[in-house]
């Protein structure tokens, strides 16, 4: 009782990432809090999927395995976690802030009455004192995300409800094998005696899943593009560079709002977070929003007219000048010198 | 096909692409005031798709509901002008404070006054939060299904509606029956500009609040044409728990709000002369980072 729980999310019948990414953070808290790890995973076709989240760590593992549960449907998914969560009353439940966390975890906070944050970049254990009432909560679940724009940074808390939610961005957490022997134990939820007809008011008609074609996220070298690129022109400079340096093209919300770039290329809290060995930021200005999705990269190089712009704190090399005169030059150069 | 009522929720949220250092109060809560307000724009989204249904199946209305401040009646006019037919303001201090539950039990028990309805459109998240969480909480409030991350409406027939949803990775169209709530994406088409007929019609529509400030003539010209008055809205006009609104109703709470501070890192300041590129080139195929 009381445990961990984290959402498993299915994909294309693989394991998404982020769960995995999730196992390892919630093995970490559990290990703080003292308690298990569960994982409830809800689709068709799981036999022996509770192997491969054994070795991330997961105590015991929850399957609701049944046709109508793939592809993934609001309705069902939630009405199952719920009943779960009712029974099992955990402490803390996490899930991916993927299109399908994001529809599902508010779904369950406001039908059990609690709360809920959104893209989390960083978990952790603390406590607090509520002066008002006197009352010292401990082992409280911090939610820290950047709010706000990206101008501040909060963290959250639930000290009176039960769960405490939170949705977690895809590749802001390390996603680490426990241990390749642990074993935990297998539990099989009898789904088809929740559901009613009124689960299913909603249908998938077509599906297209398109794997992404940009890989930003497995890319070794970024060059990045923001606002301060200028237009969708001024863009076609940095896929010059990249495709020298075969390196992938990424920008940030600001440049994909204004039209730049396609959403999938964007980095940062709302899109892709990223760990190149080589971040390239052209007219950037890094707002927090986006170094969430990038400072973990080995080595970052800000080329922005703004001697001031906020990422130069995060760079090793400022380059203060236009894009349009610098980046023909590392192109030129390169090719002159590489093999 | 029949007639469809239609509700739209937007809000109105302070523009976070500017802001200054005041935007924070001592609380760790949003000080709305010192920031210019704007039409959340996924909220402008869900319009265009919702006046688009509206277009499609004849007779149906549009109303458009706001939760917020006084001043949030703007973001109704603004929806008079594209086409919208009615507004509510709900709008009450007790309302202050309000994590996304609380705000998404005001506005379910709103909107369940509204009955009957058939749709309810919302954009997917707010830019003040970025959350996406208050609209699926609305709908499992009101106990509707939901469709999220709307593109574009692909058909609607007498009780169902099939939608376009882009998703992190491809698109998937989905068919539900009404009621239903759907929230909208940003790559949905972009709202349709004024009208500048409605603009005319709808520019003095104002709440009871607003009108208090006004001189007799305006009075005069108000009573004679009641589609200019804002419904303006209070708890006492909704059935609430009065303990489920506002900070007290949030289970959330802000237990630490850091401005953020970048940590300096030591880095090499360089211009964008042709020695100053190519020896970071060369140090770059040196140690084997590029090439």
């Amino acid at each position: 009782m009381n445990n961990i729980f984290v959402y498993c999310e299915i994909e294309d019948r693989e394991i998404a990432d982020v769960s995995l990414e999730l196992l390892t953070k919630g093995k970490s808290l559990a290990k703080q809090l003292a308690c298990k790890l569960e994982v409830i995973v809800l689709g068709s076709d799981l036999n022996g999927i509770e192997n491969k989240l054994y070795k991330y760590g997961a105590d015991v593992v929850h399957v609701g395995d049944d046709k109508r549960l793939s592809p993934y449907l609001t309705l069902p998914h939630s009405k199952v976690i719920v009943d779960l969560f009712t029974k099992e009353k955990p402490q803390v439940g996490l899930f991916g802030a993927t299109s399908i966390g994001r529809d599902l975890a508010p779904r369950i906070a406001s039908a059990m009455k609690c709360g809920l944050t959104a893209d989390c970049t960083s978990l952790e254990i603390g406590e607090h004192y509520e002066k008002k009432t006197d009352t010292k909560y401990e082992n409280l679940l911090y939610q820290i995300r950047p709010a706000f724009g990206g101008n501040i940074v909060a963290t959250i808390i639930n000290p009176e409800t039960r769960p405490q939610l939170a949705t977690v961005r895809e590749g802001v957490m390390k996603m680490e094998v426990f241990d390749e022997a642990h074993k935990g134990e297998l539990k099989k939820i009898n789904v088809d005696e929740l559901f009613d007809d009124a689960d299913f008011v909603v249908k998938v008609i077509e599906r297209h899943i398109e794997n992404k074609k940009v890989n930003i996220k497995g890319a070794g070298i970024i060059v990045a593009g923001g606002y301060g690129v200028g237009s969708k022109e001024n863009f076609k400079l940095l896929y010059d560079l990249a495709e020298v340096l075969g390196a992938e093209v990424g920008a940030s919300r600001a440049a994909v709002d204004a039209g730049f770039a396609e959403h999938e290329r964007q980095i940062g809290q709302t899109g892709v977070t990223v760990r190149p060995k080589l971040y390239i930021a052209c007219g950037i200005s890094g707002q927090i929003q986006h170094r969430a999705g990038m400072t973990e990269s080995s080595m970052v190089i800000s080329i922005n007219t703004d001697e001031k712009a906020p990422i130069n704190q995060i760079a090793d090399y400022v380059i203060t000048g236009d894009i349009a005169v610098t980046i023909p030059k590392m192109i030129k150069y390169y090719k002159k010198n590489s093999k | 096909m029949k007639a469809l009522k239609i509700i739209v929720l937007a809000k109105q949220v302070p523009d976070t692409r500017n802001v200054g250092k005041d935007a924070m109060k001592a609380d760790g809560t949003v000080n709305r005031a010192a920031l210019a307000a704007i039409f959340n724009p996924e909220d402008l989204n869900a319009l265009e798709l919702a006046l688009q249904l509206k277009d499609q199946v004849k007779g149906s209305s549009l109303t458009i509901l706001t939760m917020g401040p006084g001043r949030a009646a703007e973001v109704i006019r603004e929806g008079l002008y594209r086409g919208a037919d009615h507004g509510i303001l709900l709008t009450d201090r007790k309302f202050a404070g309000s994590d996304t539950l609380a705000t998404s039990y005001a506005l379910a028990q709103t909107i369940d006054k509204m009955k009957p309805y058939d749709v309810v459109f919302a954009g997917r998240q707010a830019i003040d939060g970025d959350t996406a969480q208050v609209g699926p909480q609305v709908a499992e409030k009101l106990n509707l299904p939901q469709i999220t991350y709307a593109e574009e409406i692909v058909n609607v027939k007498s009780n169902e509606i099939l939608i376009k949803r882009r998703l992190d990775r491809g698109v998937e169209v989905v068919s539900s029956s009404f009621p239903v709530l759907i929230t909208v994406h940003s790559s949905a088409p972009d709202c349709r500009p004024r009208n500048a007929k409605l603009l005319m019609k709808y520019k003095h529509a104002k709440t009871v609040t607003e009108i208090q400030d006004m001189s007799e003539d305006y009075l005069d010209i108000f009573q004679n044409r009641s589609y200019l008055k804002i419904e303006e809205w209070s708890v006492n006009d909704i059935v609430v728990d009065e303990e489920a609104l506002g900070l007290g109703g949030s289970p959330t709470k802000v237990k630490k709000i850091e401005n953020v501070v970048f940590k300096a890192k030591e880095s090499k300041k360089l211009t964008p002369l042709d020695e100053d590129i190519d020896m970071l080139m060369k140090e770059l195929i040196e140690n084997h980072t590029i090439g």
